[in-house]
């Protein structure tokens, strides 16, 4: 009796892990699919869908990185929830609701801490990555209505800290965990004008944060925050008048190649080109409409534009030494995302309102390959895993 | 089977008087609500429960007339982001998506 109850025990466990994937994760990602509360786990090798993780809530705007052993997606929802998806096992593995509207997160250097950015109430909540338990609540200074600032552009940063902006006071927050249970806030205030995102170089080194309310860019050197936080590019857009913006620009792509980087210029129809060392203006770009993401090719060579409503449908292809458009494409309406994979040789576009992923060779610059996704966005490759501010 | 007929049509028209607005015909309503939730959704929220932009329920809304968010719809609020959205919509159809919204409209 007692080995026939091993035997079935061993069959039953058996057959739960054979719904499990037996496989590295490192040609593996995720695509959000915004409208359904569902993301799809897929392979980048096999251009396949593996599975479909449903219950995630309200997706518009949602993003995710992954744990350093590219087993487990965090999910951050516009709804607050923050969930673990379990990618071999296509399972949400645990979902907590932590905010009333959230706006993406950040996993610390050392992979233990996931920090998720909330519009309401504002501030920034710190997570246990293994079973998102609360492990620190930070919240943003209180506006004159007497609510929590939203924060933006939420990164990690080389020694176990946060950077993100605060919305509506204007500020550069760095949130140190080195110590989980003593958490501490360098503020820096006076930033500018209402700050929409941010974002750190590759080498975690500058944090830059977009400002919609004035022009230019506020830049913090976390080699030096001694230094306070400086104004780049401030000539920008001066004297122009800026067209209404229809979607706000994304920064999270950080697109350098060589020692310039790459940036959407808010309210123009202009992708602006900057040198590193410096930090000044090294060329605009004249571009079909104003960019949404800014996004390099690994390898530097191409910049990859999408544009704002009502001109999403178009993709243009920049040379970065040239700085010369070298093609135009039309993958369609609700032209979203892209994602490259890991060394380049393809890049991944989510097309919403056709309801597919549409796969393109980036040196042919053809369609290579298209699947059904039900109104994607956001596409995340598991070698994100690896990259300070990703 | 025909005055029945007439009658929701003499209903339907009442109704369009009481809230003053023409309706878009049925197929643009479509167009305009995949518009709120995907397109006006990116910043209010695709549930418009909000995000950088207000959330524009009801209750949220509840201050405002038909007429007010028709026109904020139109042209913007400057100051903000909120872009002017007249290059892509007539006046019925702002005022409609207006009503909507004070209905509680789940796009």
């Amino acid at each position: 009796m007692k080995s026939l109850l091993l035997i079935l025990l061993i069959a039953w466990q058996g057959l739960a892990h054979s719904t499990c994937l037996t496989r590295g994760t490192g040609d593996m990602g995720i695509i959000i699919e915004r409208a359904s509360g569902s993301v799809l786990v897929i392979d980048t090798s096999a251009h396949k869908v593996l599975f479909r993780v449903e219950g995630l809530g309200d997706l518009s705007h949602a993003s995710a990185v992954f744990s350093r052993d590219e087993r487990y997606a965090y999910v951050f929802g516009r709804d607050g929830g923050l969930s673990k998806i379990d990618i071999l096992c296509g399972t949400l593995d645990k979902r907590v609701l932590q905010g009333g509207n959230s706006i993406g997160g950040a996993i610390s250097q050392d992979g233990k801490l996931i920090a998720v950015s909330n519009y309401v109430p504002g501030g920034v909540k710190v997570f246990s990555a293994a079973d998102l338990s609360l492990v620190a609540d930070i919240p943003a200074t209180k506006t004159a209505k007497g609510k929590g600032s939203k924060t933006v552009g939420l990164v990690d940063a080389p020694g176990q800290r946060f950077v993100f902006a605060l919305y509506d006071t204007g500020e550069i927050w760095i949130l140190n965990m080195k110590q989980p249970d003593k958490p501490v806030v360098t503020k820096f205030t006076d930033i500018g004008r209402l700050p929409y995102d941010g974002l750190i170089t590759p080498d975690g080194r500058n944090y830059i944060s977009g400002l919609f309310g004035e022009d230019g860019l506020a830049l913090l050197d976390l080699w030096h925050p001694e230094k306070g936080v400086t104004r780049i590019l401030d000539h920008y857009g001066k004297g122009e008048q800026q067209l209404p913006v229809y979607k706000m620009p994304h920064l999270e792509g950080w697109a350098v190649a060589g020692n310039q980087a790459f940036l959407p210029a808010v309210g123009h129809h202009e992708v602006l080109a900057v040198n590193t060392s410096d930090w000044k203006e090294s060329g605009r770009i004249a571009v079909h409409s104003q960019p949404i993401f800014v996004m390099a090719r690994p390898d530097g060579r191409q910049l990859w534009v999408n544009f704002a409503f009502p001109d999403n449908d178009t993709i243009q292809i920049i040379d970065s030494e040239t700085l010369k458009i070298i093609k135009t494409l039309k993958p369609g309406k609700g032209t979203l995302h892209m994602e490259f994979t890991p060394r380049g040789e393809e890049v991944w576009i989510s097309v919403r309102d056709k309801d597919e992923i549409q796969i393109y060779d980036t040196e042919s610059l053809t369609l290579k390959a298209r699947f059904k996704a039900v109104k994607p966005s956001g596409i995340f490759f598991t070698n994100r895993a690896h990259q300070t501010g990703l | 089977m025909i005055r029945v007929g007439l009658i929701i049509l003499v209903a339907v028209a009442i109704c369009h008087t009481a809230s003053a607005s023409a309706e878009p015909p049925s197929s643009r309503q479509v167009e305009l609500l995949y518009l709120l939730k995907h397109d006006c959704g990116s910043c209010h929220g695709m549930r418009l429960e909000g995000g950088l932009g207000p959330a524009l329920n009801p209750q949220q809304l509840q201050a405002l007339s038909i007429e007010t968010l028709g026109m904020t719809i139109l042209h913007g609020r400057p100051g903000t982001p909120m872009p002017p959205w007249k290059p892509f919509l007539s006046k019925e159809e702002a005022l409609w998506l207006a009503s909507q919204l004070k209905r509680g409209i789940q796009p």
